[in-house]
Order: structure tokens, then sequence, then C-alpha cells
């Protein structure tokens, strides 16, 4: 033991277990990857979460009277995966701490990759008592880059140094492939990826991170590799290397030359008459082999036609200095046709390539996976500024964690171009002042977010501190985002909702607003007939004016929107009618409606496909008797609600029995129940917001067999923070009350006024 | 004066190109010093080069120091009667304009290439001078003829690569020999001071040059030697002048080879190649940095990368590193040295050959990659960094070259530079990489003047004073 005195010390560090290997009692599959710095351990576990059910009453038993349907909080398992990155002077503390958590496990083997996986067998087999099964470096690293593509919308990115944000996180193309992925390790594999279990080889370089850290260490005496960075980020390389202006004199420029571009690296350094600065020489060294690196990847992508080339390696690992160099010499190199992309979880994609390599008969890409916000630490900043030290503690342990969804997600088929589709409205990473206002009024809802949370566990007295327990977690989240928008990709209205709903999950919150839901739909089923009647009455014209403003009135009940629920709050019988007068007065703030109306002067539509939005008067009675209309003329509608709880959305179980009971009143709808003309699906999402490129697959087999021709968005979530702008290839309706006033200001309008905004594709 | 400094000494002068192993080496210097100490310049020679070794540029006194000084003040004294001859007797302006009426640019015909590290200058020297020529050939002329041709050396860095000297060849009508000289860039200034002090400007010649130096310099050579220069495209006399050379060589060493077998240490040997159908052709010259240039008949050709990791990469990097001076030097240490003790290579990682990817385990993994660890740098000599320097950056220019090649569709790759120059290791390295990672589809060719060919590019421009 005396021999180990470093891992000893090592062995005090006391690991704040909750935090860091989370479910490890239920924790089966392991994988670890050992780096020649960092270990990344990977297991996959199960999740107990408690979610809200809500179950139809036996109506002829006749008990409940009023209620419509029951709730119920039912304990649910769902898998999740893990992974974990800590230096490699943790692993035996670490090991030693898995080994005396782990419960029971018929796990007998860890799938083992990395550099190190060789040095570290014998330790990892002696504490953990599995057998370490070794697997290729480069096929796992591949199958953890597909994964991560093809599962976080918001993995890669391109570097842009002196952009307001640094990180310009890129829309996952739908079909990832193919791509060239240059890992630069110490040293350069260049490998194309044709499809999931199709990779070659395609060349390589000896040129990389460990020649930067061996000459380098060599020329400066510098030892770490950080600390070579650091001197390069110091240093001037024109004082090394011979420039072409060195060489042509002051004439280059007329000979269309560029002065400083490097003629021979190293160039100035041959003469022992003169010293050369520690950092110079390092930011010579580190051009001269991110340029040489670049080159060569364009040299590969031009020779086999490929545009997508994402870097990762230890040589990238969220350096700065690194990717804006490799940024540099690929953008010169490609005259700027292609951009070097970096990813997110560029260190993670060994441990995750092993571990899918171990659970291949689970065949964990059936599925769909999510980034747990709540459990996952997010890109670290690696901004100059921020002092090193800093950032080495904080990224002594750094988690990612994914959630397996129940559905399988595609994209909505009838985007008009799936490529350069963005949900999102407005990127906060970029847009400095919307960020600012939106930070700080998730941090204001808090109070509100938190009380609610608590009223909708009275029975649990425990509750309190859980809620506790979230106040804290998401308004830490909030404040990491104010000082690094891009730990989770774009920051957004929609990452900052799913981060709160995430986190909310993560302490048993399932659903704090599952009472206010069900009374509001219990109460709004009572009107539904009388405002149906009313409506049938009307004529033509004005029946569509007064089904339009209902849609509209009804979306004026969110719980989400503060100034809404605010109102809510204080007078309980805020009701349908003064809603209704809320609304602004036409025109509108977007307003086409009367192409709407000239359109519904025509033939019908084949099928609508409608995102609804909240419970109670919105769905039932703005959405309902929309709906029937479409219905009486012709129209197939298919209702897409969420899969799981988010605010007061209504989701697709809560639809499913809101519908039985308006088709038990109302003919038309029960008919056209029947008769399939009316489909419930759901869109496969617990989010406020919609992302048209991860739906579930059911509702895109739906509207593709349907010939969908028409598609409704509704709310401000779906309709205004995102999908605002996006383009479908059939005609669209996307309607929302802005109920902000900061947005509404934004937009050039006040608070509650109206977006209808009616789209048809140009037929080009 | 020790051996290495006579190895490095004498590899400066010759260097047959025929054969490389040390032994030989050795034994060519003896044959090289008995070549050179039949020149006149000798004596002065010995005593200088050593000095020159021993303290590498320590010294700024050299007015002149590369170009050796007999003589100097007899061709100032030359130049003065210059232009009293001009005035008085006009007959070498009537012989100038002769000249010029047969279409053919006077006398003295030069060509020269500056660049990042060396000045390249080819001289053509008329065989064929008749005895009225003799006599009416002005002084100055005929000084700087006598002086570049009765040494090999001048002044402590300035060479006559002899070996490369072209006998008995005809240039615009007439005979002459083609001699090669070389000197160091940043000894320009001096030899501007050379050209002035000479009277150059007093022969109204034309001055070809290309490489950035042409541009870097022009202001000088006009206030210094008061010349005007006639500035060339780079590339384009690059080309013209290998075009040129290969169509003339035809007895004696082949200009261009390769070497058969290259993947066999046992069997690799020099063949001739045949160049008289070249194209298309990778053109690849390694000077202080890198370009390639795809060619495609003789006057069609694009430039298609290039690569800062060239010549001065290496010497720089050298320098840094061993605290070597000179490229003699530091190809020196190379032979000596084991790259594999710095490099880390497929089997130190995988034990053995990467199957999975058919890489051999003898393949370089990461160049230096052994120095991240304290340990091996402690361990490494100087001769092995050397080496791994040598190995690194030919082997990267290697690597562009191919893909080059395939992205340009073109077989034929032919290198030039000084780079090259006395540095068989790397040809044969570069001849290696081409051939195993093509299997067999590239050939790498080499031409004997490698680094001489932007200078007679620019020498070739002579008659189109535009």
């Amino acid at each position: 033991k005396e021999d180990r005195t470093g891992r000893c010390m090592d062995k005090s560090i006391t690991l704040p277990p909750d935090e860091i290997f989370r479910n490890l009692e239920n924790a089966k599959m392991f994988a670890i990857d050992i780096g020649g710095s960092l270990t990344k351990l990977a297991y996959y576990s199960t999740v107990q979460h408690k979610v809200a059910k809500v179950r139809s009453f036996d109506h002829s038993a006749k008990v409940n009277g009023d209620l419509l349907y029951e709730i119920s909080v039912q304990e649910e398992i769902t898998a999740r995966l893990h992974f974990i990155k800590f230096e490699n002077a943790y692993i035996e503390t670490c090991l030693d701490f898995i080994k005396d958590h782990l419960v029971n496990t018929e796990t007998k083997v860890i799938k083992a990759t990395g550099g190190g996986a060789y040095k570290f067998k014998d330790l990892v087999e002696k504490k953990l008592k599995l057998k370490v099964d070794k697997e290729d470096e480069m096929t796992c690293l591949i199958k953890g880059c597909n994964f991560v593509l093809k599962n976080i919308p918001h993995e890669a990115f391109v570097y842009a140094k002196h952009a307001d944000s640094e990180f310009r996180f890129q829309n996952t193309h739908p079909d990832i492939f193919p791509y060239l992925l240059i890992n630069i390790g110490s040293g350069v594999s260049i490998v194309k990826v044709e499809a999931e279990d199709k990779f070659e080889r395609i060349g390589g370089s000896s040129i990389g991170g460990g020649t930067f850290w061996g000459l380098g260490a060599l020329l400066t005496k510098t030892k770490r590799f950080d600390e070579l960075l650091q001197l390069a980020s110091k240093g001037q390389h024109t004082n090394v290397d011979m420039l072409v202006k060195d060489i042509y004199g002051g004439a280059y420029g007329s000979l269309g030359l560029t002065g400083n571009l490097i003629a021979s690296s190293f160039g100035k350094s041959a003469t022992t008459d003169k010293e050369f600065s520690k950092e110079d020489m390092a930011k010579s060294l580190l051009h001269m082999i991110s340029n040489d690196i670049g080159q060569l990847a364009c040299l590969y992508a031009k020779l086999h036609n490929l545009t997508r080339v994402y870097f990762g390696g230890f040589f990238i690992r969220g350096h700065p200095v690194t990717m804006h160099t490799i940024t540099y010499s690929i953008n010169f190199f490609t005259k700027g046709e292609v951009q070097a992309l970096f990813l997110r979880h560029e260190g993670y994609l060994g441990a995750i390539g092993a571990f899918l390599k171990g659970a291949e008969e689970d065949n964990p890409n059936q599925y769909s996976w999510e980034e747990n916000y709540a459990g996952s630490s997010g890109l670290m900043s690696a901004s100059p500024e921020l002092n090193p030290v800093q950032r080495a503690r904080s990224g002594t342990f750094d988690m990612l964690e994914m959630d397996r969804l129940d559905r399988q997600l595609v994209n909505l088929p009838l985007l008009q171009d799936p490529t350069s589709y963005i949900p999102d409205t407005v990127d906060l990473t970029e847009d400095a002042l919307a960020r600012e206002y939106w930070l700080y009024c998730f941090e204001e809802a808090l109070d509100g977010v938190v009380k609610r949370a608590i009223a909708s566990q009275k029975d649990q007295p425990e509750a309190v501190e859980r809620a506790e327990k979230f106040r804290q977690k998401y308004r830490h989240k909030v404040q990491t985002l104010r000082h690094q928008p891009f730990a989770y990709g774009s920051l957004t209205v929609r990452s900052l909702l799913d981060t709160r709903e995430h986190c909310l999950n993560e302490f048993n919150f399932p659903d704090p607003y599952s009472k206010i839901k069900q009374k509001e739909n219990d109460m709004a089923l009572k009107y539904y007939l009388k405002v149906v009647k009313s409506v049938e009455e009307l004529s033509w014209e004005q029946r569509q004016f007064t089904l339009v403003k209902g849609l509209l009135a009804g979306n004026v009940f969110d719980w989400g929107a503060k100034a809404v629920s605010d109102v809510l709050e204080s007078d309980p019988d805020f009701g349908f009618e003064q809603a209704k007068q809320q609304l602004q007065e036409r025109p509108w703030l977007v307003d086409a409606y009367n192409q709407w109306i000239e359109r519904l002067k025509g033939p019908p539509h084949k099928c609508a496909l409608f995102f609804v939005d909240n419970s109670g008067i919105d769905i039932i009675l703005g959405v309902f008797p929309f709906i029937r209309e479409l219905l009486v003329r012709g129209t197939e509608v298919v209702l897409a609600s969420n899969s799981g709880p988010a605010l007061n959305d209504v989701t697709n179980s809560e639809l499913q029995i809101l519908t039985e009971r308006i088709a038990a009143m109302d003919p038309v709808i029960h008919a056209a129940l029947k008769e399939d003309r009316l489909a419930l699906v759901q869109n496969g999402s617990s989010s406020p917001c919609l992302d048209l490129s991860r739906l579930d697959k059911v509702l895109a087999t739906a509207v593709r067999e349907r010939g969908t021709d028409l598609v409704i968005i509704e709310g401000m979530g779906r309709a205004i923070h995102t999908n605002y702008y996006a383009m479908l290839s059939c005609e669209s309706l996307k309607l929302a009350v802005i109920k902000n006033s900061w947005l509404a200001e934004r937009l050039g309008g006040k608070i509650f006024s109206v977006v209808f905004k009616y789209e048809v594709p140009s037929k080009a | 004066m020790n051996r290495t400094d006579n190895l490095i000494g004498s590899l400066r002068f010759q260097w047959t190109g025929e054969e490389h192993s040390l032994s030989f080496l050795v034994k060519d210097i003896m044959e090289v010093n008995g070549f050179h100490c039949d020149g006149e310049g000798c004596a002065e020679e010995q005593e200088e080069e050593p000095t020159a070794l021993r303290l590498p540029r320590s010294k700024t006194e050299t007015s002149c120091s590369i170009i050796a000084t007999p003589g100097a003040d007899s061709a100032a004294a030359g130049g003065s009667a210059l232009r009293e001859q001009r005035v008085s007797k006009s007959t070498p302006a009537m012989l100038r304009l002769d000249s010029l009426k047969k279409n053919r640019p006077p006398f003295p015909w030069f060509g020269m290439d500056i660049g990042g590290t060396l000045v390249k200058l080819v001289y053509f020297e008329p065989k064929d001078i008749t005895a009225e020529e003799e006599q009416e050939e002005v002084d100055s002329l005929k000084s700087i003829r006598r002086f570049l041709t009765s040494h090999t050396a001048y002044g402590k860095t300035g060479i006559r690569d002899v070996h490369l000297e072209l006998s008995d060849l005809t240039l615009w009508g007439r005979k002459g020999n083609l001699h090669f000289i070389r000197f160091p860039t940043h000894e320009l200034p001096a030899f501007l001071q050379m050209g002035r002090d000479k009277h150059f400007s007093s022969l109204h010649t034309t001055l070809c040059a290309t490489g950035g130096g042409a541009f870097k310099y022009e202001d000088g050579f006009r206030t210094m030697a008061n010349l005007q220069l006639l500035k060339l495209d780079e590339l384009e006399c690059l080309i013209k002048g290998v075009l040129y050379i290969d169509s003339v060589v035809s007895s004696g060493p082949p200009e261009c080879y390769y070497f058969e077998h290259p993947t066999d240490p046992e069997r690799c040997e020099q063949k001739a190649y045949n160049l008289e159908n070249p194209y298309p052709l990778l053109l690849v010259n390694i000077g202080s940095g890198v370009s390639i240039l795809a060619v495609y008949s003789k006057d069609s050709y694009k430039r298609v990368t290039g690569t800062s990791l060239g010549g001065g990469t290496f010497l720089g990097l050298c320098c840094l590193l061993t605290g070597c001076s000179t490229f003699e030097e530091a190809l020196a240490m190379a032979t000596e040295g084991e790259s594999t003790r710095v490099d880390k290579l497929v089997k130190d990682i995988y034990g053995g050959d990467y199957e999975r990817f058919g890489l051999p385990g003898w393949a370089v993994a990461s160049s230096f990659g052994s120095m991240m660890c304290k340990e091996k740098r402690d361990s490494v000599s100087k001769e092995d960094l050397a080496r791994a320097t040598l190995v690194t950056i030919t082997n990267n220019i290697g690597s562009i070259t191919r893909m080059c090649a395939l992205n340009e569709n073109i077989e034929r790759v032919v290198f030039v530079g000084n780079f090259l120059r006395v540095n068989t290791l790397s040809m044969k390295l570069l001849a290696y990489a081409l051939d195993y990672w093509s299997k067999g589809q590239l050939k790498a060719l080499f031409l004997r003047h490698e680094g001489y060919f932007g200078a007679v590019g620019a020498l070739l421009e002579l008659p189109n004073p535009s």
C-alpha cells in the first residue's frame, strides 16, 4: 500500500454520492472508457418515478358524482443511462464506491475501451469483480457519435471565437450519415461513417495531440497539456514562423497573396543567435499542428465528397484554443465550404459506444433517448477569462444522463425542409436581451411553481422539502445558464421550460397541475353543449368568426403564463366570456383571418392535424367546437396532445377521457370517433413547446396515411416560442394569444394580442 | 578539425547522390576534397571554412561574406576602366548591340531564385568565346565569369554545386556550361554589396529573378546595386526549369530517377526515369515551405495546395531541439538518430498491428508521441530528435502529396526543392510512403538539380524582357 501513497491520498476525497453516481442501486451493464487523463464510466439503470395517471370513473356506478376522472399517483420505472467523467486520479475511489453501492446485479462483465483500459484492467477486475471485456476504441467512438447525433438535438456546434456566442449549435440533420469524424488523440484518425455499422478509417496522421504535447514539452519544458495550451494562447507565432510577408516583403498584396500566411512553420527559428519565448513556440506549434490536421481533413473530405466533418479527441475536448485554430484551418483550406463541427458530449463518445456494444441485445438504438437536463452537467464554459483552476474543479465530475423514451421520435413528414427546420423562434444564446429577460422571468416565476408543486401533494408532508430541493436545483440551473447559456445547446424558452419539467420530475412532482386540470376540465365540460348550441345558431360567417374567437379565448387559460395564472389565482370565476373580452379586437397583431375565411369557402381539407395546448376551457370550449365544424365540413381531424404532463397542457390520456365524455354528449363527435374521422394521437413529448423534428412515429404515420393537408398549431409555447417560422409543405394555421407583455411588446403589440397566422406554401 | 566538421564541410561541396551509406560518404568526402583542392581558391577556402564552422555566424564584419574576395579590388578597378572604355571606344556596346540583334540577350546570363532560406543562382558560362570577343569583353564581365567559374565556394556560405554543372550546353546559339550556385538568403545584402563593388550595373543587363525575395529585395537591388530586376512568377519558373533541364540532360547521370523496390531496403535502388511525356504531373517543391502543383501541359498548371511544414520547419525545429545551426548538421544528426525512440508507433499502443484498420505495427501513430513522457524525454539523444523531426516532416509531405495525387487523379509525382539536397533519407522515405500507402499506384520521382529549377526558369526568361 505504501507504494501507492498518491492513490491513498485520493481515497480521502469523499464523493458526494447522491450527486455523482446516481441510481447505482439498480445499475446494470457497465462500461468504462479510460483515456490518458480522464475516465468515463457508463451504466444503465432504472429510475422509479412517480407519475400521475388519470382513469375514467366507472360511470355506471355513479359513485363519484361530479368528477370526471380520478387521478392516481403511480410508480413508473423508466430507463436511464448514466455517464460520469472524472480524472483518472479518482479511479480507485470511484471503483470502491461503486462496489459498495452496487446492490445486486447479474452483471458479470464490464465493457472497456480507451488507451488506459489495458493499464487499469487488473484494478477494475479486482475492485468490481467484473470481467473486463475490451472493445475496439474506434468502433466505440463511432457508435457513441451516432448515438449522440441521433438523440441530442443540439449536439453539434461550430465554434466562433469572436462572435457574441462562441458556440453555434447546429440542427441535427434528419439523416446523420454520411459524415467524417476526425479524432485527434495522440495521433489523428480520419473515419468515414456511412451508416450505423458501416464505417472505415480512411486515413490519419501521426501529427496530432501527442505531437503538440511531446514536441511542446521538449521545446518549452512544460509538462502538462493544458499548460501548453495556456502558453500557446499567450504567444505570438509570427516571431517563430516564416510568413509569406517575411519572404515577399511588402509586395505580397499586389500578388494576391495574404502576407500573414505561414510559409514555413518554425522557419525563423533556424538560427542559434536568437532565443524564442515558450509562448511563441507553443503558439507556432499549435498553428502548425492545427493547420496540418485541418488540411488533411479537407483533403479527405474532398476526396470522399463529405461536408459534415466532426472533430473530437483530447486535442479538441472543449479547448477554445484548439477549436479556434482547427476552425480557422478548415475555413481556410475549404474557402468556407466546410465547417468544422464539434460535439457537446465528445468526451463521452467512447464510453457511450462501449456501453452500447455491451447492450446490443437490448438494442438501445431502437429507442429514442433524451438528455435529462436535471442530471446532466452541460457544457462547461471554456472561455479564457474564466480561470482554469475554477474550470478544472467544476469539471472534476461531469455527468450526462439520457432518459429512454417510450416512443420512437421522428420528423413531422410535412416539414418543408427538415434539414433547415429550427423549432425555436429565438435563440437566447445569441440574443442577450431576450436571454436576460427570460432568465429573470423564469427565476421570478419559481416561487409560484414551488407553491403549486407543494399544493399538488398536500397529503405528503415531505413534499415541502422536495419542493425546496427542486427550487435550489432549478435556480442553480438558471444561474448556470446565465453564465453559460450554451450549456445544453442553444438556450431557448423551450429549453428553460423543459429543464423546469425535468427538475420537477427529478423531485417527484410529476404533474403539479393535475388537480387544476381535472377541475377545469370538469367545469368546461358542463358548458360544452351550450357553447356548441350557441354557435350552431349563427350564420356561416358569424359562426366561423365565433369559433376562431373561441379558440383564441380558450387559449387565454394558460397557467404557464404568469399574467394569466395571477388572474386565475385571484379570480376563480374568470370565465370564457371574460377571456373573450380580453382579446385584442381585429385587426390582430398578425391577422390572416380573411384569407382563412376565403379558404374555408373552398373545398374542405382532407385532414387537419391539430396540436392542442391547454386543458379545460381551451381544449373543451375552444378546440372541440372548432374541430367539430371541420368534421362537419368533411375534414378528418387528428388531435395531437402531449404524451406526458407539462404545466396545464392536456395530456393524451386526459384527452382520451374528455373526448369520450364529449362524444357521449355530442353525436357529431361520437360519429366521427366511431368512423375514425377523429383520431387522438400523442406527440411523443412532455414539453409545453413543440419540436416538429422529434414527434411520435405513430403520429407521423397517421399524418402520412390520412393525407394531412392542414396543420394547426395552437398556443404560445407551440406556435410562438417554437414553430413561428416553421415552414410546412401544406397549409398551416398558427394561432396564439400573447400572454406576456414583454414578448407582446417585442412583437409590436400589447398583452393579449392575437396572432392568427395562416400560411399556404408557395407552389414552387 | 574533427571528423564531423570534415563531413559537414565537405557535404556542402558535393554529393553525387548515387551512394548513401555513411562509409561511402566518408570516402566521397576524400574525393571531393581532392577535387576541391584543385581549385584556385583552395588555400583560402581551407583556412576559412573551419573558422566558419567553429564560429557559426558569429561575426557581422563580413562586408562580403558570401563571395570570397580575391580580386575585389581589381574588379572595382575594372569597373572604372569599363566606363572609360565605353566612352572612348564603345566597342563593347556595339558587341552587345550585336548580341541583341541576334535576338540574344547580352552577357552575363543569370537566373536567380530568392527563397525564404536560400538564394539559388544559375550562371551560363559561354565557352565558345572567340578571341575577338575575349578581347572585347569588358573587364567586369570577365571578372565575374572568372570569379564564378574558378571557385567552388564563395565565402563561408556560398557554394557552387560542381556536380550539377551542365557542360556543353547550347543556349540561344551559344555553347557553354551552366553553373549552379547557392547561398543563404540572409547573405543577400552582402551579395548586393558585391554587385555594387563589381559594378555589375554597368553591364546594363537584366537580372531575372523569381522567388519571394525578388519582390522583397527589389528595392535593395535597385538602391544598393543599381540593378533592375525582372521579377518572375515562382511557379511558372519552376515548371519551365524542370522541363528545360530534363530536356537538355542527355549524358551523364540521369536527371530524373526513382527508387525501385522502395519498400524493400535490401533491394531498393535508384533507377533512371524517362520524363519525356510527363503529363499530368504533380510537382512538389519542398523549400522552406512546400508548394504542390498539378501540371497538365507545358503551359497549363495550377497550384493545388501547399504546407508550411517544409524544409524550414525541419531546420527550425532541429535548431531549437538540438542546438545545431545548419541544414547539413541537422541532416548528419538525423542520419545517426533513431526516430522510434521519439515517436509513438502503432505497436507501442496496440502491441502489434492495428488489424481492424490495417495499420502495421511499425507505422507512426503519434510523431513525438513518446515525448509526452518525462522519462523518455530524458533518454533521447539529439540525433534521435533530429531524425524524428526529419521523418515527421517528410512523412507529412508524403501524406499530403498522396491525398493531392488522389484528388487530382495524377499518378506521377516529382519532388524537387532543396530540402531533398543530400537528403536521401527523405527521398527514400517519400518513395516508400507513396508506394506503400497507395499500394504501388503512385510513383515518387526525383530530379538531380532539385533546388535549382526556379532559377533556371528565371534564366530562360532573359530574352523576354517585358
